[in-house]
């Protein structure tokens, strides 16, 4: 069989780093091996942020790392000590909607639409859509925009389908995943 | 996941230093990481060079672009200074994976990221790549995105990434370091063929580090193009990066790469010498691209990639043309 | 009935709604599973050794040492219990440990050793040697049905369509993986599982550990997706079980995405030929529906993919067979409408072009052959619309300007056509138990030990109660998901909101008739069961229906397909909750795209499994496949149903979509492709 597969077994290294989530800052003593989301739902108990296929392929994972969308999943958590992360849990205090009940705009929108049916990749494409619009608004282009020389058009649901497509939906949300954030984005 | 010890290196005079046996150099680890988690890679040592001071597009006085290897691929692709002069750069990389994957990946990880086969990915499977001498499944077996050119009986693997097409259509060169200095490769000579030892997909040596990729200037319209069965976020079946400069209706100058067809991005020179001094006409582009996928041997499955490319290249270079 | 909505939604919009594997349970320990490397063989040992070394290993599971554990109907849940492995990926030995990444790393420590390995026999075809006729396809249809004579029909009829159409493989993924997390106390066992039905898991769970089922409880409020996967337990339920009791500890396991491919079910591939016949004016004259799918060498599944043949068309000579070959793979199970959706999209492909060839127009085709009874029962239809879904989607879209010529619409470099495509799916009702409790605040509490895998149920069941105790839809808690819960029948078949609403509306109906005035402090409650009220149904045959109409959009030069839009229309009884019903419907053409054009599991024919083994390789449809997709419904009522008048409306969305998409790409291309899905390689050499 395979000699890559055929190494003995090591133990864990640890090693301790600190993270600043939603505002709170954790000190950890972690596996090096941990991912960020990992660290998130099994360390930290926030769960909101989801594990779909821990490869990157789904986007359910996805949380603002230092300000931009990004899979935790793929994100080890040494790597990224020190840095600032914003989760589902998160979103609505850094929308300045914080208190009880209190959602995001981009939460309330698919509240509004049933932009989510069994809720599982929500908070990915929260967070992704949170990730999106900042992007959109800093003028940042997409595969589908027409002109890369000229300013970026204005976010249609061409461009907002192509910038959500990191985040997938079995259930099939996507019309009204489109509507919340086009609203939103408005 | 094997454990591993993780160092941060802070130049690259110290990222050299601390790799050594099963070492990996760190970057924004959307295939590394993805990698170990399967057991494809089982490095003992991370070297983490994402905070080296590569992190900046310089543009040289000629148009050309010097980029480091940190800088992420979003960075890359929104550049105002890429879009402008080098368009088919910064849609090759928005063509890639998606917008989370993009803001962690980086320049350098893209350039030596793994292929998707999926014997490949598999460690219970043989593959030569893998585990050399192993044997190579997917020549037989599920082929139909697999190579159609200069693969070998040892591996018919593609290279996944969008962003070297367009480098190897703009005749770009990688910048590597060691303990014993630098050199400059052209990116051409960069990656390899198969042949019998598909383990090594570059020419790398154990312990270079990717800190540059230098980009000449291009001076004429470009486009990237990339086929898929799905919409978005999807590695292509193949893609195209093209450029073309013509003037009174002739081909002054042209440039062909194509993606998910090879080993390495598959620089298309016997269609470009072909075209340059011609007509810039359909007639000459389909002979052009015929001629260039004579060298094609297709598998089993993927007999369709041959139509499909000579029609990409076709349409692409018509556009350009309509373009300019 | 009005809007509100999802219940949940902001639960699982902030993060809050809990799934299975975030239970926090003190002390929880993580199990890995681990796949048999092989398709065919005997397991001669096991060693755990390497894997227990690593510090931080709590227990390794395998033949070599797990408990006997009882018999069940599906072999697939007996894990550990024999040296034989049956197919390549089977669960063959588990790791607990301390933390996740250790566990993950010691299940690559388990040496295996195997005997007699055998090259695996998985490739399915029309002639396979070990071809059979079951006696029963999936849901207890007989295998095989015929009236008249179909084969002479067929021979001497005017115009004859026959074709053979091939589906893949498929594999649900929902995008929550399968989980479980188990806890003993004693005797007495917990589970928060990720499933379909907590009452069936339970049951399950009760019987394989010899326990009495009130020893075992089922948690599992939110599930994120099952579509069919889930419906029946799976290996983790029991293996998270067994592991917990055998560590000493609560495990938590969350099986890995590229798992899920071979442990937790998929669509079977089919092979199905169709034959028309009919007279000139496109009277059908013979339907023969055959149908060849494969099952594990473990348990028999068949998949009942020519049964929506037997409701669909009138004609007085036809035919629908199933046969099923054993094959050294997975055990295929439910994925979203089984047997319709494979076989409507053959049957519905064959309307299309027996359509083309008659020169009818294909709505007008299905119209013409729609029947006044059920065709092969000969007893009336509770209620039957799917011509009104027809011209309604016709209307709609467009239809009447359309040219039925193919290729011959141009949008740049693109070819563009539509297609339609009917849809069916039949409306059945399970036996339930509910509670409904009136408090002193004049609150509601409805209790049921359903599921709500995003399928909007508790909204609709909040609807029902609000509706029957003519309350506020905001005075009512429906309380699911929970096998504590009076006992309930599981999400799948489009049962649920019929089966669990009929025990809804009883219990509210006897709580009313219990109330009298004043609510006493210690509230008042009432139970319904309705076992009888199902058996003594009336004999009618329960269909939803409805119609596809889809544009599609091929690139020239790449054989790209794209679904610019899409319009369905759904006959399905009454629609109790319009919000999460438009999602539903909407969600199931969506994976109807998914299913035309790239959905994909690719058996390797060497090694036994599915290749195709993770989200980069299967694609379901991302954001950017999918534009304007609607849908819309027929109030139908249907005093034949149940007290509520509903038919179900999970599966009926995605059958007959993936047809639509293909007779769209015919309309463009004049290219007729039988096998899905629709990719490049299949159009580019055409033109």
């Amino acid at each position: 069989m395979d000699s890559a597969n055929t190494r003995g077994g090591a133990p864990p290294v640890p090693v301790s780093i600190t993270l600043t989530v939603n505002g709170r800052e954790h000190r950890l003593d972690i596996d090096t091996r941990a991912s960020l989301l990992d660290v998130l739902r099994e360390r930290l108990g926030l769960t909101g942020a989801k594990k779909g296929c821990d490869h990157g392929q789904c986007g359910a994972c996805t949380v603002l790392l230092d300000g931009r969308r990004a899979n935790s999943c793929l994100a080890l958590a040494v790597a990224n000590d020190g840095a600032e992360v914003t989760t589902v849990e998160g979103l609505a205090e850094a929308a300045g909607a914080a208190g009880e009940g209190g959602l995001s705009p981009i939460q309330e929108a698919f509240v509004e639409r049933d932009a989510l049916q069994c809720g599982y990749c929500t908070p990915g494409q929260l967070c992704s859509a949170t990730g999106m619009l900042a992007e959109a608004a800093e003028g940042w282009p997409s595969f589908v925009t027409e002109d890369l020389a000229a300013e970026p058009p204005a976010l249609d649901d061409a461009e907002i389908r192509e910038r959500m497509s990191g985040n997938l939906c079995r259930c099939g949300a996507y019309v009204n995943i489109v509507a919340a954030v086009r609203e939103v984005g408005a | 996941m094997r454990p591993f010890t993780y160092e941060r290196a802070d130049s690259v005079d110290d990222a050299v230093a601390l790799h050594g046996e099963q070492t990996r150099y760190l970057g924004g680890g959307t295939n590394l990481v993805d990698l170990m988690r399967l057991g494809v890679e089982q490095p003992d040592r991370l070297v983490d060079v994402t905070r080296l001071p590569y992190d900046q597009i310089t543009v040289a006085p000629d148009g050309g672009l010097l980029i480091g290897a940190t800088v992420r691929n979003s960075d890359l692709a929104v550049s105002w200074s890429v879009r402008q002069t080098h368009p088919l750069l910064s849609q090759a990389v928005l063509a890639g994976a998606s917008g989370q994957i993009r803001n962690q990946a980086t320049v350098g990880g893209n350039l030596l990221q793994r292929t998707r086969c999926s014997y490949f990915q598999d460690i219970t499977k043989p593959c030569n790549k893998r585990d050399p001498g192993s044997g190579c499944p997917a020549r037989k077996g599920e082929n139909h995105n697999m190579a159609i050119f200069g693969h070998s009986t040892a591996c018919v693997a593609t290279h996944p990434s969008d962003m070297a097409v367009a480098l190897a259509a703009l005749d770009a060169s990688v910048h590597v370091h060691s303990r014993e200095g630098k050199r400059v490769l052209p990116l051409s000579d960069f990656y390899r063929f198969p042949k019998d030892d598909p383990s090594r997909d570059t020419v790398l040596k154990p312990g270079e580090l990717i800190t540059e990729v230098e980009v000449p200037p291009l001076g004429m319209p470009s486009s990237y193009r990339k086929v898929r069965e799905r919409a978005s976020f999807a590695f292509a079946l193949v893609s195209i990066a093209g450029a073309l400069k013509v003037e009174d209706g002739v081909v002054q100058d042209c440039r062909i790469a194509l993606g998910g067809v090879a080993h390495k991005p598959w620089r298309a020179h016997r269609a470009e010498e072909m075209l340059r001094g011609v007509a810039a006409t359909k007639e000459n582009y389909l002979r052009a691209a015929d001629a260039e996928l004579e060298s094609a041997h297709p598998l089993r499955e993927n007999g369709y990639k041959i139509p499909l490319a000579r029609n990409l290249i076709v349409r692409t270079m018509l556009s350009l043309g309509e373009g300019a | 009935m009005t809007s509100l909505e999802r219940v949940e939604a902001r639960d699982k919009v902030t993060g809050r709604a809990r799934y299975a594997f975030e239970y926090p349970v003190e002390g929880a320990a993580y199990l890995m599973g681990v796949q048999a490397a092989v398709g065919r063989a005997e397991i001669a040992s096991v060693d755990h050794e390497a894997a227990l070394a690593l510090p931080g290993v709590l227990a390794v599971l395998s033949c070599e040492n797990a408990p006997e554990i009882a018999e069940v109907d599906d072999p697939e849940l007996l894990v550990f219990q024999s040296r034989k492995v049956s197919y390549r990926g089977q669960f063959v030995a588990a790791v607990v440990a301390e933390t996740w990444e250790t566990a993950q790393e010691a299940a690559r420590l388990v040496r295996i050793t195997y005997a007699d390995e055998r090259r695996p026999d998985v490739r399915l075809s029309a002639d396979h040697p070990g071809l059979y006729e079951p006696e029963e396809a999936n849901g207890g249809f007989p295998a095989v049905s015929e009236l008249g004579d179909p084969d002479a029909a067929f021979a001497t009829a005017a115009v004859q369509i026959d074709a053979t159409y091939t589906t893949p493989a498929q594999h649900n993924n929902p995008m929550e993986p399968h989980a479980t997390v188990a806890a003993w106390e004693g005797d007495d066992l917990t589970v928060y599982d990720s499933n379909q039905g907590a009452s069936t898991v339970q049951g399950t769970l009760a019987k394989i550990f010899k326990l009495e089922p009130a020893q075992v409880r089922v948690v599992s409020p939110h599930v994120g997706g099952g579509f069919g996967s889930k419906g029946t337990p799976r290996p983790n339920v029991v293996l998270a079980a067994m592991a917990a009791r055998a560590a000493g500890r609560p495990v938590k396991l969350a099986v890995t995405r590229q798992q899920m491919f071979a442990t937790t079910g998929y669509r079977t591939p089919t092979i199905q030929r169709v034959r028309l016949g009919a007279d000139a004016d496109g009277r059908l004259t013979a339907i023969l529906h055959e149908v060849v799918s494969q099952s594990s060498t473990l348990r028999e599944f068949a998949e009942q993919a020519a049964v929506p043949s037997r409701v669909m068309y009138r004609a007085s000579n036809r035919r629908t067979a199933h046969r099923l070959t054993r094959l050294d793979v997975p055990t295929p199970s439910w994925m979203r409408a089984p047997g319709e959706t494979p076989g409507m999209f053959a049957l519905e492909s064959a309307m299309d072009e027996l359509a083309y060839t008659l020169g009818v127009d294909p709505v007008e085709l299905r119209v013409r052959n729609e029947p006044e009874r059920d065709p092969e029962q000969d007893i009336p239809f509770s209620s039957r619309n799917l011509v009104a879904c027809l011209r309604k989607g016709a209307e709609h879209f467009g239809w009447a300007d359309r040219d039925p010529t193919p290729a011959i619409r141009r949008r740049g470099r693109k070819l563009v056509g539509t297609g339609v495509a009917a849809a069916t799916y039949p409306a059945n009702r399970m036996p339930n138990k509910a509670t409904a409790r009136a408090d002193a605040d004049g609150t509601f509490t409805i209790r049921i030990a359903a599921a709500d895998i995003g399928t909007g149920s508790r909204t609709a069941l909040t609807l029902v109660a609000a509706e029957t105790l003519k309350a506020d839809p905001a005075q009512v808690t429906v309380e699911l998901g929970d096998s504590a819960l009076p006992r309930a029948s599981l999400a799948g078949g489009s049962t649920g909101t019929a089966s669990w609403s009929t025990a809804v509306v009883r219990a509210c109906e006897a709580l009313l008739d219990e109330l009298d005035g004043e609510i006493p402090p210690e509230g008042v409650e009432a139970t319904a069961d309705t076992a009888e009220e199902i058996k003594s149904e009336p004999e009618y045959s329960r269909h939803a229906f409805g119609a596809h109409f889809a544009e599609a959009e091929v690139d020239i030069d790449t054989g790209e397909v794209r679904i610019p839009r899409m319009f369905g229309v759904f006959a399905a009884g009454r629609i109790i909750s319009p919000t999460t019903a438009h999602s539903q419907f909407v969600g199931g053409m969506v994976m109807g795209i998914g299913m035309a054009l790239m959905e994909q599991s690719v058996m390797d024919a060497e090694f036994g499994d599915y290749l195709t083994h993770d989200l980069a390789q299967y694609h379901v449809p991302a954001c950017a496949d999918v534009a304007d997709v609607q849908a819309t419904w027929i109030d139908e009522e249907d005093q034949h149903l149940n007290p509520m008048g509903v038919k179900g409306i999970g599966e009926i969305g995605i059958v007959g979509a993936a047809a639509a998409v293909a007779n769209a790409v015919h309309h463009a291309t004049g290219v007729r492709v039988r096998d899905l899905p629709i990719t490049p390689a299949h159009l580019l050499p055409d033109f």
